[in-house]
């Protein structure tokens, strides 16, 4: 027989194009290790064009030095997609992207403790007709687990080179890369039978996928396969749809296996089962009878009906404690090196309105977002850690049942939870879901969530709510608590309301796997955390630097006169002029135009709110003792005399802060997350709308009230 | 003839074989792929805390779904 024309003239062929290799697997089975110890830091982090799917292209080296590609392709359970990320897969490996060249050469890696399972992907993945080398990982631990894998003759009964691995501490890998430096690959010779009532429709959809859609033979029958089981298809942007024949075929077929009752994606997924069952019955032995593994004996506490919820809690209250303690320490250090530029740069330059221009623009406005940054860091390496170790899946298990009330899944727990610290990790988090809706409500309601930039603001209005210079500690927790619990009622109400109405979509699934709990390898999760990290600044970071020399012209112009004190500037100012016009809008809840100033300027980061009213009122105050401002607060009047800050104006004040959509790092990480202005102004709108009709009640009614 | 049950009625611990399964559906199809098929042997191992989803043993690994699932999979239970 002779070879089709894509192996025969491929690189594999001699040809001098660096080879590129589609590494695949189940999640959880251990490819981002993999990938890692095979690329080391030659990796590159992007997205695919038009769908949120992370791209990882890394380089590994042949045994001669050669360079290779590897395409980390998202984890997937079948090609037959149920989310953008095994869309994309999919669309990798039929080569329907024109963003990304069908790789040449695939790598396959499956997690040794549960052969079975991982092989349906890898039975898919033989049919597209290009060499596979088939990576077993975790050996160790299928070792432990008493079952022995006769490696050979998997190998033997696929023709493929077969490598068992331990990719968590290196072993396996010398000989992966050998087998990746082969010049030639032999073919699988797996053959499986397709079920007979549906062998007509293969050949006849392959027929057309061949001269309609310009397909290979082989990768025409393979992608016949998938069409039939995949049923209601996640189609992504990016994806080159089908022939219109071709569907037009498919649809027919559908249409009478519907009416005969044949049950043909069933069997399909049955054949390959067959098969598979057949091989694992060859290669799996497993020795002795297992007892209850650690993951079950862990399990037994972690999913209680009592301690489950004690263990939740006790790692979330970890997390926090951790974010708000360890955190502190690199965010004062920052904060003193931001300051100490700006002052560096203060002496060095001539003043006039550039020096002012970077030191109150730029430094200090990107300073303040990078003062999260620390925050932001540690959630991310938390967040890394929960999924590696096992226990995400788990938090996911025991809330899924409160998460379905409102429309939502387990899965969207963690990146709500998370939003209580900073949106923005919360966001970026939500890539674990697969169903697009889910996740987009999610990013849209996640802001909802107290996060710590409005702490100060609450401090400070509870300073100024309170008579007298000690807050009683008990009043401060109480306000605070009611705050919190007011955004999380709005999240979960705004997501009941979306799932209802703008995203209304099939109730989600809960179909999880449950993986082993494994001991998190600090190298991944690093890595991971610097990677997003580093994607938060980049993409964010022109959009804070833009909008934070935006804000400061808005505050230096037009100047006053020289001898005027920072609160004439500021009053005078576009801004001063803005929180004027904001007046009439802002003054049914009880604010005026100074606070209207306050308001803008937390556009930066919320916390701005409080250096903001420290400049309007004219007084030296820190974030940590706010004692003269709160006097100066408590001094303002309204033209006709009236306190301006009267306790429920400070409470009306903070439920803005609550709602308000005040944030531009997280429109920026929003606008990334979602591809597209769209969704992060629908956002800013109902947020604030909501803010604004929530403070004018609770104003006006508490004015009514006799407040 | 045995008795089928739902597998969203299975006792906590109680092991069961897979006998009929829903022909249509994506969710069916899923679980299909992940090797949830007629002839299956499977373990309920634990309900979440809140009673909901359900967690079973199969093919030596781990899966949870909703009983809203489950409840249209039938099993034959082993005893």
């Amino acid at each position: 027989m002779a070879l089709p024309p894509h192996i025969s003239a491929g690189p594999a062929g001699g040809s001098s194009r660096t080879p590129v290799y589609a590494l695949v697997g189940n999640p959880n089975c251990g490819k981002s290790t993999l990938f890692n110890a095979l690329t080391g830091l030659k990796q590159k982090v992007g997205n695919y064009p038009g769908v949120t799917v992370e791209k990882k292209v890394g380089t590994a080296y042949s045994q001669h030095g050669q360079p290779m590609t590897v395409i980390d392709l998202p984890g997937a359970y079948s090609l037959a997609a149920r989310s953008p990320d095994e869309a994309v897969t999919r669309d990798v490996l039929l080569g329907r992207r024109s963003d990304t060249a069908q790789p040449d050469r695939i790598l396959c890696i499956v997690d040794a403790t549960n052969l079975e399972r991982n092989l349906y992907l890898v039975h898919q993945i033989l049919d597209l007709g290009r060499p596979v080398i088939l990576v077993v990982n975790m050996m160790d631990l299928a070792a432990q687990a008493g079952l022995s894998l006769r490696l050979s003759q998997l190998e033997n009964q696929l023709g493929i080179p077969v490598i068992p691995c331990e990719a968590a501490n290196g072993r396996g890998i010398i000989e992966l890369r050998l087998a990746m430096s082969r010049p030639d690959l032999p073919l699988s010779r797996h053959a499986w039978a397709v079920p007979a009532p549906i062998a007509p429709a293969i050949a006849e959809i392959q027929a057309s996928l061949i001269s309609h859609d310009h397909k290979g033979p082989l990768i025409a029958r393979a992608e016949a396969l998938l069409l039939l089981t995949d049923q209601d298809s996640v189609r992504v942007a990016g994806s080159t749809p089908l022939h219109p024949r071709t569907a037009e075929i498919l649809r027919t077929w559908e249409k009478r296996w519907n009416d005969e009752g044949t049950d043909w994606a069933g069997s399909l997924v049955n054949s390959r089962y067959d098969a598979i069952g057949r091989l694992a019955a060859e290669v799996v032995l497993q020795s002795g009878t297992s007892g209850p593994t650690t993951s079950d004996k862990i399990d037994a506490v972690a999913t209680h009906p009592l301690w489950g919820w004690l263990v939740l809690g006790a790692v979330m209250l970890l997390l926090f404690l951790s974010i708000f303690t360890l955190a502190e320490y690199p965010m004062n250090w920052i904060d003193a090196h931001v300051a100490a530029l700006a002052n560096a740069v203060k002496g060095a330059m001539a003043p006039g309105d550039l020096r002012d221009l970077i030191t109150d623009g730029a430094i200090a406005g990107v300073g303040g977002v990078i003062i999260f940054l620390p925050q932001i860091l540690i959630l991310f390496f938390f967040i890394g850690l929960l999924e590696s170790t096992g226990y995400m899946a788990r938090a996911a298990f025991i809330m899924d049942r409160l998460m379905s009330r409102v429309g939502l899944n387990g899965k969207s727990f963690i990146p709500l939870l998370s939003s209580y610290a900073c949106a923005i990790p919360g966001i970026m988090a939500t890539r674990t879901i697969e169903d697009s809706k889910d996740r987009l409500v999610t990013i849209l309601v996640a802001p909802l969530m107290s996060c710590s930039a409005r702490l100060p603001v609450y401090l400070l209005m509870i300073a100024a709510l309170v008579p007298g210079d000690r807050v009683p500690l008990l009043t401060k927790v109480g306000i605070m608590l009611l705050m919190y619990a007011l955004g999380t009622v709005g999240a979960f109400g705004f997501a009941w309301l979306f799932k209802r109405t703008l995203l209304k979509g099939a109730p989600p699934l809960m179909i999880m796997e449950l993986p082993p709990y494994r001991l998190p390898r600090l190298r991944d999760v690093a890595l991971h955390m610097i990677e997003r990290a580093w994607i938060f600044l980049r993409r964010a970071g022109t959009v804070i630097l833009g909008i934070s020399i935006v804000l400061w012209f808005l505050t230096a112009y037009p100047k006053a006169p020289a001898d005027a004190t920072p609160a004439q500037q500021l009053a005078q100012s576009f801004a001063g002029r803005a929180g004027h016009l904001l007046e009439p809008a802002i003054k049914p809840l009880g604010f005026d135009w100074q606070i209207g100033i306050g308001l803008i300027t937390s556009f930066a980061a919320r916390e701005v709110f409080v250096s903001t009213m420290g400049v309007v009122f004219n007084t030296e105050s820190s974030d940590k003792d706010t004692t003269p401002l709160r006097k100066a607060m408590l001094a303002a009047r309204w033209p006709d005399g009236r306190m301006l800050f009267t306790p429920l104006t400070c409470i009306t004040l903070m439920i803005f802060y609550v709602f308000a959509m005040q944030c531009m790092s997280t429109i920026a990480v929003v606008k990334r997350e979602t591809n597209g202005w769209k969704w992060p102004i629908f956002q800013t709108a109902y947020m604030t709308g909501t803010a604004w009709i929530l403070s004018l009640v609770v104003y006006q009614a508490g004015r009514g009230l006799g407040f | 003839m045995a008795v089928l049950l739902k597998l969203s009625e299975l006792a906590v611990g109680a092991s069961a074989t897979i006998r009929e399964f829903p022909k249509t559906g994506p969710a069916f199809v899923r679980l299909r792929e992940m090797g949830l098929l007629a002839g299956t042997p499977v373990t309920l191992v634990r309900t979440a805390p809140m009673g909901d989803p359900i967690e079973i043993k199969l093919r030596g690994y781990h899966l949870t779904l909703r009983k809203s699932e489950a409840e249209h999979v039938l099993v034959e239970s082993a005893s």
